[in-house]
């Protein structure tokens, strides 16, 4: 099956299987690695890319479903080699350690943010609940969260 | 983790995915927002050889609001019904027990109709569903029907929906009190779905229950409405023992308690009963 | 030695964060090679049965299939799987890479489909018919050592892989002297470690060269190489095991599992590049798992809280097959069981049996946090029954730091320590006794709050080489280039705990340079001396160790040709800021100038060997044994059950420490894993053997908030053990946070009459416990 769609704005035509899943094709077809695959059931958030500027766990979405749809990675985030706040922010506050379910932590905090720039530790807690770590235990993630959600309140 | 193959098809139309339907019949699967639909393909406890995506139907992402009734298109995402104002006002029974589904990602692909469908008896919506006492409608190529949502989940991932039919809105009276209403739930600690939720809609008048709608979730392997709780609230007054004492029915319409890892048939019953009465207490202190 | 401290002792960044945050780095299904042919494997659905048949002829014919092999191909060409642990008398069975005739666990390799992408791999598996005739199965431990039980392996006539006894002191004499005996069972639940990312193996055969590359996430590269070349019946040299990003570890990547070998065997046939990535359900199946020990234990003690002896019979359940190190893990018990206490008798009696499940093997902590767990557990029990304060009975039988190095009865010496630092340190932060008030008044008002403490000491630093059964050194190399950028190459190879930026803090306070200018090159067994790996918090206290070494073998040649250069004496010069000054005119050169000049060797010493680089195998004399306070308060919902932490305050002590930001983390990530062994974790098989737990929809991996904020402080009490005087803090957290959570939780029950409840603490289990 054909289809168009935009990632980090580059324009992609495509043919695929209809069951082909939107990872794989970030993935396999786009060379787009950063985006990870960790449980495949839609617990672990390792996956969460923005489509159409809304989070979505890319490993529970057919490729086709994206047909036409804007998809932000997390090799979109930085511009002009200058890391995004959220980019930034964990590397700060050291919210990451592997490192493997950090991309995917990093758009989900962009999506909660964006719904909630100015979040209690509670709701950052909640908010990253599609999301799990094993290595941090959150404590610097939530850290991470509130130091972006001052550095992007601060470029308003 | 991989899918079987399978014809796709994305109408844009409800005319043109009812004739789908009506072709493929019992090989067709319909896909709204995917997320519960997708890991049962991934898993391959199902391999349809069609799958019908009416995602792109954009007539049945509507909200409305207006007059006595509020409309829910079927591809109204959890996230969209959570953050919609005149639902906080007129029926926040609606947007609070969205939010309380899953997780963001989950809630911005997953779609009411979609899940009502699917009918998981440990997911959120049917308790609200129930106590809102709704009705989903229903369309196949031979016309249109409504059902009551106490009519609708018949047994555990079994709703009343033909496999010639497509969910294509959700009609809900407006509550006479809004604000008196909550969904409560125990999340299985791993999912997120409920071991127990229990939504309560109130009327409450200087103190007085004079309207009572509860629904259960998570217990029972179809989600229901629990009548002797409601009745024992309706003319009481509102006070501990009372509510006490309706509490202690909440799983009296349960014949059968689901059982597993997470949590026995008989913590079920108890904690239908303990949040019954938790989340009348909240709803009646929101009056 | 001394340290310039610009970088040690700092909170750095992290050299590793930009590529991770930017998703750049490479994991290993990251690594794109053209033509590669994809794995997916076939796995018994069967806990214990025969194979009669396996039909592949679908498969070998559907669409993209390049090859289907089973048991009968591999037989006699590929070896078993290794157990690197000896123990005497150990029945090691056979465990083939793929079923031969049988199998003994869900999820053991049956058959693996080649094609030419996943999803036709995935569609072909589907394809193949095995015809099992089930065998009767055992999953409980204690059971499957019984004479009546089903025996997983008929060679061996029993499921007992082994009898282990550990321990010395008079334990006789000891229960006789007591005035009470505590007893109580015990049961450790299995877990699944649970890395983010699952494993996963690349293998590339050249075969005009001879030469094969394999591409794993693993924690121990070079042991992989060892034990997969062993395995092919290749020379070691040949292999080149290449460890990209590690998505996480936690012990279940410290092993050679079936897929290494059977991965570099098929590329061997297929002459083409073959992938093989882990699926979740895959990584719950066939994954080991960690803890699931069952047992009793008895505490001798005196009236005045003076303890006499500790007993402690236990079975071990190993699961089907041994991996790597299944069997040591118990031992690591034993020789932890004298805590941070004084004890002069130990026994531990320990049984290892098979069951029809999943191998246990090293979960972060690796049979010390069952160790600390039963001792911390126990104390409360004690002290319940002196009625004692449970802080009290534990500081009464600390040693102190003048006993140091401590002996204890299970045959080890403790480096160094001050447990009660810590201990009142944690209390302070704490403030025990108002709480403890507090505890007072809110059961008066019904609400149920539990204290619970504990004080551990874990072993680390793996090790001294007679500990270990492939050794326990590590290696380094310090390279300065010519134009004085400076690589090292470490032995160790991290998956998450930062030591690219640890290493190169050491390497700049060392050398005196920016610490932006050394590179650090781990996990590639072609560019990297031999090395033993990261496990055992032994990265730093170890792999730092060579690494320092390593560095002062540097700046000692470096010093020659300095001294040669500013025509002055060695004795005279000084080393500091990065430049060789020599008396008593000052005249200096920079490390960089002399790495120029030891490349372009024109004016050198005579017999002057060319170059500045210097490699170190560091041997530790002892293990390092870290330690620290964990307390914390909990609340349970009399009428569900329902635990909500309410604080959480550690005090932990690892020694030195390099970079404090990074400590903090992995006591984070620790204190999070243990406490979900208190609260949420436990892989459940059924009665058949099949895996309950078996995605993360039912194995619950806790979310951000499931945890509570977490209190740090810390004491510092260094170690001799290496030059660094740093112990080592990867696996801390995990051991001191399972018991005080535990503790907390149990303690809030008291006014119920309950003494100890099995771990996970769930909500139904306590609702009952409240209610009969």
């Amino acid at each position: 099956m054909k289809i168009s769609l935009s990632i980090n704005g580059t324009s992609y035509d495509t043919d695929v299987e209809p069951r082909l899943l939107l990872v794989h094709l970030l993935r396999d077809v786009a060379g787009l690695t950063g985006t990870h695959i960790g449980c495949e059931t839609s617990i672990c958030g390792a996956c969460t890319v923005m489509i159409n500027g809304k989070t979505a766990k890319s490993c529970c979405v057919l490729a086709v479903q994206a047909d036409g749809a804007e998809v932000t990675t997390i090799e979109g985030m930085a511009q002009d080699g200058q890391l995004h706040p959220v980019q930034e922010a964990f590397w700060e506050k050291h919210g990451l350690q592997c490192g493997y379910c950090t991309p995917g932590m990093i758009m989900a905090v962009c999506g909660l943010l964006k719904d909630n720039p100015n979040p209690t530790d509670d709701q950052i807690r909640h908010g990253i609940e599609g999301n799990l770590c094993r290595c941090t235990g959150y404590q610097n993630i939530v850290e991470a969260v509130k130091y972006s959600a001052e550095k992007l309140n601060a470029q308003k | 983790m991989i899918p079987a193959n399978f014809e796709y098809f994305a109408p844009k139309t409800i005319e043109e995915a009812l004739q789908l339907l009506e072709q493929h019949g019992e090989d067709a699967k319909i896909l709204s927002g995917g997320h519960s639909l997708i890991p049962v393909l991934k898993l391959r406890l199902a391999s349809p050889g069609v799958v019908i995506d009416i995602g792109r139907i954009a007539e049945l992402k509507a909200i409305k609001v207006d007059g006595s009734t509020i409309s829910i298109g079927a591809n109204a995402t959890h996230a969209e019904i959570a953050a919609n104002a005149d639902l906080k006002t007129h029926c926040p029974l609606l947007a609070e027990t969205a939010a309380q589904i899953g997780d963001q990602q989950v809630r911005n692909r997953g779609t009411i109709g979609g899940s009502l469908t699917h009918a998981d008896p440990a997911a959120d919506w049917p308790a609200a569903i129930l106590a809102l006492d709704a009705e989903i409608v229903a369309r196949s190529s031979q016309g249109t029907r409504t059902i009551k949502a106490a009519d609708f989940f018949l047994d555990l991932m079994t709703s009343a929906v033909e496999s010639d039919e497509i969910v294509t809105e959700i009609r809900i009276a407006k509550p006479e009190q809004p604000a008196a209403a909550v969904y409560l739930k125990v999340p299985q600690s791993a999912s997120g779905f409920a071991v127990i939720g229990v939504a309560a809609q109130l009327k409450v008048t200087n103190g007085k229950c004079e309207a009572a709608s509860i629904g259960v979730t998570g217990l029972a392997p179809k989600a229901f409405r629990a009548s002797s709780v409601e009745a024992a609230l309706v003319g009481k007054t509102l006070d501990e023992a009372a509510i006490n004492a309706a509490s202690a029915k909440a799983d009296a319409e349960a014949d059968d308690a689901m059982e597993d890892i997470h949590a026995s048939g008989d913590y079920r019953r108890h904690l239908a009963r303990v949040f019954a009465k938790r989340a009348v207490l909240a709803a009646a202190a929101k009056a | 030695m001394s340290f310039l401290a610009k970088y040690i002792g700092q909170k750095v960044k992290r050299t590793e964060d930009p590529r991770l945050v930017k998703g750049i780095g490479h994991y290993v299904d990251d690594i794109k090679l053209a033509d590669t042919l994809h794995v997916v494997i076939l796995r018994s659905q069967y806990a214990h049965a025969k194979i009669v048949s396996i039909n592949t002829d679908a498969a070998k014919t559907s669409p993209g299939v390049v090859a289907v092999y089973t048991g009968a191909d591999v037989a006699g060409k590929v070896g078993f799987v290794p157990c690197a642990a000896a123990l005497p008398g150990l029945n090691v069975p056979k465990y083939p890479v793929l079923a031969d005739g049988k199998v003994a666990f869900v999820g053991q390799p049956i058959a693996a489909v080649v094609a030419t992408d996943k999803y036709k791999a995935r569609d072909a598996a589907d394809l193949i018919e095995v015809d099992y005739d089930p065998l009767d199965v055992v999953t409980d431990a204690e059971a499957s050592a019984q004479s009546d039980s089903p025996v997983i392996h008929e060679e061996f006539g029993t499921n007992v892989a082994f009898t282990h006894q550990a321990g010395t002191g008079d334990i006789d004499s000891a229960f006789a002297q007591a005035d009470k005996i505590v007893k109580e069972k015990l049961n450790h639940q299995r877990l699944a470690p649970i890395s983010m990312e699952p494993r996963g193996v690349l293998a590339h055969y050249l075969p005009g060269e001879e030469q094969m590359t394999l591409w794993s996430s693993t924690q121990i590269p070079h042991l992989m190489r060892t034990q997969v070349a062993i395995m092919l019946g290749m020379a070691e040299n040949r292999l080149r095991v290449i460890t990209p990003e590690v998505g996480g570890g936690f012990g279940c990547k410290l092993n050679v599992y079936s897929e290494e070998a059977l991965l570099g065997w098929i590329a061997m046939q297929v002459h083409k590049p073959v992938k093989w990535i882990e699926s979740r359900r895959e990584n719950f199946q066939a994954t080991i798992h960690g803890r699931a020990q069952v047992g009793t234990c008895e505490i001798a003690v005196k009236n005045d809280g003076t303890l006499l002896g500790l007993r402690y019979n236990v079975t071990a359940d190993l699961g089907a097959y041994l991996q790597l190190l299944t069997p040591a893990i118990p031992t690591l018990t034993g020789l932890m069981l004298s805590g941070c206490y004084k004890i002069p008798a130990i026994q531990m009696n320990c049984v290892g049996v098979f069951t029809n499940k999943m191998s246990t093997d090293a979960y972060r902590g690796a049979g010390r946090p069952e160790a600390t767990y039963l001792v911390e557990r126990m104390m409360d029990c004690v002290a319940l029954e002196l009625k004692m304060d449970p802080v009290e009975l534990r500081r009464k039988n600390m040693p102190k730091p003048s006993e140091f190095p401590f002996p204890t009865a299970t045959g080890l010496f403790y480096d160094s320590g001050d447990y009660e630092k810590a201990l009142d340190k944690a209390l302070a932060m704490a403030d025990y006794q108002k709480l403890r008030a507090e505890q007072a008044e809110a059961r008066k008002q019904g609400r149920l709050i539990g204290i619970g403490v504990s004080t551990y000491v874990e072993i680390c630093a793996m090790g001294p080489s007679i500990a270990l059964p492939a050794g326990g050194w590590e290696s380094a190399t310090v390279r300065v280039e010519p134009t004085g950028k400076v690589t090292v190459l470490t032995g160790v190879s991290p998956h998450g705990q930062g030591e690219e930026t640890a290493f190169a803090q050491i390497i700049g306070d060392m050398l005196g340079i920016d610490m932006n200018d050394v590179l650090v090159i781990h996990g590639d067994t072609s560019i990297v001396q031999y090395g033993i790996g990261t496990f055992g918090s032994r990265g730093l206290a170890v792999g730092g160790a060579a690494l320092v070494k390593a560095a002062e073998k540097v700046v000692a040649k470096a010093k020659t040709l300095a001294a040669h250069l500013l025509q002055t004496d060695e004795a005279s010069l000084t080393f500091e800021n990065g430049k060789f000054v020599g008396a008593p005119n000052d005249k200096s050169v920079s490390i960089q100038e002399v790495a120029l000049a030891a490349y372009i060797p024109h004016n050198v010493p005579e017999d002057f060997e060319p170059g500045l680089t210097a490699t170190h195998f560091f041997e530790p004399k002892n293990f390092t044994f870290p330690s620290g306070t964990h307390i914390c308060v909990s609340e349970v919902d009399r009428e569900t059950g329902d635990v909500k932490i309410l604080r959480y305050i550690a005090v932990d002590d690892c020694g030195n420490q390099i970079n404090p930001m990074i400590v903090q983390g992995q006591i984070h990530g620790g204190i999070a894993q243990g406490m979900a062994q208190a609260l949420f974790e436990e892989v459940v098989y059924d009665e058949n053997g099949q895996l309950l737990t078996g995605e993360l929809m039912d194995y619950a991996v806790p979310k951000a908030h499931q945890l509570p904020f977490f209190e740090l402080d810390h004491t510092v009490t260094p170690t001799d053990v290496n030059p660094l005087g740093a112990k080592g803090v990867g696996e801390a957290g995990t051991i001191g946070s399972t018991p005080a959570t535990a503790n907390s939780v149990i303690d809030a029950l008291a006014p119920f009459g309950v003494t100890h409840v099995d771990l996970p603490l769930r909500p139904e289990k306590l609702w009952k416990l409240m209610n009969n």
